[in-house]
């Protein structure tokens, strides 16, 4: 496969997963629930990840779509750094701290249970 | 809105997967160093952006678009547990918190200062 269709197909697959992650800061909106849209995207994402990295017989292509592409663009780093600074910046430290941990804590959790879920499932 | 914000979403995907298969392909390295680039770079375009003041329809196209598109945390969070040491993984996971965190205030540092330069 070429870079170039890999490519496409990374961005085939962002153009759901931006979508949905879209859909869930219009579900969670920042004024009423702060982070938790991002939270609960990247926590869930990670387990979703982890999951089909996991799993045997993953065409190539099927993990770029949905793993490198879908998955990949669900989840979010940008936005979990600016949120963070944001928080620090309006003094909610504790806060900050906090959606820091469960999102770091949480992630890598949710990514080792989405394995184990995926090495069950072969 | 939701079909433009696909579609920069879908762009910074493609980036993200051109920057790393990039880096990949010339620093062979067990350690994430392309996902820690993406992330860095990208965190610091947000602050950028969000420094100089980008508001409304396309700060919602290039900050929840492009830039969360082009980021990945579902991808750091498996790298890192696949890394094999304890130390390996905090390292990881800690150092790509601090540094993005960084990237993301010194963007904003910047974009604001560049913003607010007088002109004439």
């Amino acid at each position: 496969m070429t870079p170039w269709k890999a490519a496409a197909l990374v961005a085939a697959g962002g153009l759901a997963g931006t979508s949905a992650r879209y859909g869930v800061t219009l579900l969670l909106p920042a004024a009423e629930y702060g982070p938790l849209a991002t939270l609960a995207v990247n926590v869930s994402g990670a387990f979703a990840l982890g999951r089909l990295v996991a799993s045997s017989r993953v065409r190539p292509e099927v993990r770029l779509l949905a793993g490198t592409g879908v998955i990949g663009s669900f989840t979010t780093y940008s936005s979990f750094a600016l949120e963070v600074d944001q928080l620090l910046l309006a003094g909610r430290i504790w806060l900050a701290l906090g959606y820091a941990v469960a999102s770091l804590a949480g992630g890598l959790g949710a990514a080792c249970l989405g394995a184990r879920a995926g090495r069950a499932s072969r | 809105m939701t079909l433009l914000v696909a579609l920069f979403g879908a762009a910074g995907a493609a980036a993200r997967y051109l920057v790393d298969h990039a880096i990949r392909s010339r620093f062979p390295t067990r350690f994430p160093v392309a996902t820690t680039v993406v992330n860095l770079t990208g965190s610091f375009l947000l602050g950028l952006l969000v420094g100089v003041g980008l508001t409304g329809d396309w700060r919602v196209l290039a900050g929840v678009g492009f830039c969360g598109g082009y980021t990945t945390f579902s991808t750091a969070m498996v790298e890192t547990l696949a890394l094999p040491g304890t130390r390996e993984r905090a390292l990881n996971l800690v150092g790509m918190f601090a540094g993005c965190l960084l990237a993301v205030a010194a963007g904003a540092g910047l974009g604001h200062l560049a913003a607010n330069l007088p002109t004439g």
